[in-house]
């Protein structure tokens, strides 16, 4: 059973087979089909048609399936990898050692906002943008520059206190726990932090930037402590809504999973604490 | 936050191109109501072409900023009517925009943060673009 630690954690050893399983999935090109994934399901989830990954009560369960899956594809290249996550209200600075060489590599370059440091660097040759929304084929990332301050713990504590966890209708105009977690609404937590990091992050092909996995990470282990917190919150909606995936409906694109089936996440992984 | 975010646009705008320095103060001025992480729109309810939902659409708009072409006109039809009624192009490849619930606005460019019209999103877009060409991504 796969144990997710927080990135600050990790041993070099962790952090440098971690780095490799991702070379590899990148090289095989496995890695560019998740980024054209996510890129789908972002364009076209929508807030007054059909929406799945995102603006929904889905975005939770969605976005666990996913990581799961990435996750598998990361242990068939090296079983002892799991996915890390990165507390952002705590590792909150552009020097903190995610961002270190040996890592995840540091903001881009102002010039061009291309990231020179570290294994995702454009030098390297081994990490080129193949699925893009413009021209540029490096990694790019503006850190604090379009948002200065990353969620504090206690943004998150106020977040997590909300007992609902969606509400009609159901998109980004919602109130309750998962749309301000998601951060349409209120003070803005997970959307913050892909406009915090800029670059790919900001856009709609986030995933090329591998820090997508270890901040979708930490919204997942969220949504798990919500749950310790409410443990007779349900997911909702539980039928019957137009365009929404109800807890027992299944979800695109795997079609042979519901969110009933992704509540549990102990199935899968477990967290560090 | 905003004003903060208001000061880097202007800035950013004078860096890239003198010429477009007094057309970026503009643009900055309108993101300023929708940076992250202040999310009430309240303000903008019944702004007539800021609500979608009110019967008018968005203003269109022709101009160069930046030293690019940017287009945005009401679209009929497909996805793109799905996804708000209006159509984006930037030096006449497209960019594919949104409009939430709230009204507001959003791109492919910047998928999560909203901007009040669609010309205050095409110039962010612009902005964060540093002259790349936006490319076709296929759609499932
Ligand atoms: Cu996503
Ligand atoms: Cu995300």
């Amino acid at each position: 059973m796969a144990v997710r630690k927080n990135q600050a954690t990790l041993t070099a050893t962790e952090k440098r087979n971690f780095v490799s399983a991702l070379l590899e999935l990148k090289k095989s090109g496995r890695y560019d089909e998740f980024v054209r994934t996510h890129n789908e399901f972002i364009m076209s989830d929508s807030d007054t048609g059909d929406r799945v990954g995102h603006r929904s009560p889905s975005f939770l369960p969605w976005h666990r399936r996913f990581l799961i899956q990435f996750e598998q594809e990361l242990q068939r290249v090296d079983s002892s990898v799991a996915l890390p996550y990165w507390d952002w209200t705590a590792d909150r600075t552009t020097t903190a050692s995610i961002w270190g060489p040996d890592f995840l590599g540091g903001t881009g370059r102002s010039r061009d906002s291309q990231v020179t440091t570290g294994p995702f660097a454009y030098a390297t040759g081994k990490w080129n943008i193949n699925v893009s929304v413009d021209s540029r084929p490096y990694l790019q990332r503006e850190l604090g520059s379009a948002v200065r301050q990353l969620p504090t713990r206690a943004e998150v504590d106020s977040v997590l206190a909300m007992t609902t966890y969606d509400m009609a209708p159901w998109n980004s105009a919602s109130d309750g726990f998962r749309n301000n977690l998601e951060g349409w609404r209120g003070v803005n937590l997970h959307n913050r932090v892909h406009v915090w990091i800029g670059g790919q992050m900001a856009t709609g092909v986030s995933p090329n930037d591998p820090v997508f996995w270890l901040h979708h990470c930490f919204i997942d282990k969220l949504w798990a402590d919500w749950q310790r917190m409410h443990p007779t919150s349900p997911y909702l909606p539980g039928g019957n809504t137009a365009d929404v995936v109800d807890l027992k409906d299944t979800m695109r694109p795997w079609n042979n999973v519901t969110p009933a089936d992704m509540l549990d996440h102990t199935a899968h992984y477990t967290y560090d604490r | 936050m905003s004003s903060n975010l208001t000061r880097r646009s202007v800035l950013r705008g004078t860096a890239v191109a003198v010429a477009g320095a007094a057309l970026a103060v503009p643009a900055a001025a309108a993101v300023a109501n929708s940076a992250a992480p202040a999310m009430d729109h309240s303000g903008h309810e019944g702004h007539e072409g800021h609500d979608g939902h009110s019967g008018h659409g968005p203003q269109p708009f022709d101009e160069t900023y930046q030293g690019r072409h940017i287009v945005g006109q009401p679209a009929m039809g497909g996805h793109m009517a799905h996804h708000g009624g209006f159509a984006v192009t930037i030096d006449g490849k497209e960019l594919h925009v949104m409009q939430n619930a709230d009204g507001t606005w959003i791109s492919v460019v910047n998928h999560y943060q909203t901007f009040a019209d669609p010309l205050a999103l095409t110039r962010a877009a612009v902005d964060k673009l540093r002259g790349a060409a936006l490319v076709p991504i296929a759609t499932a």
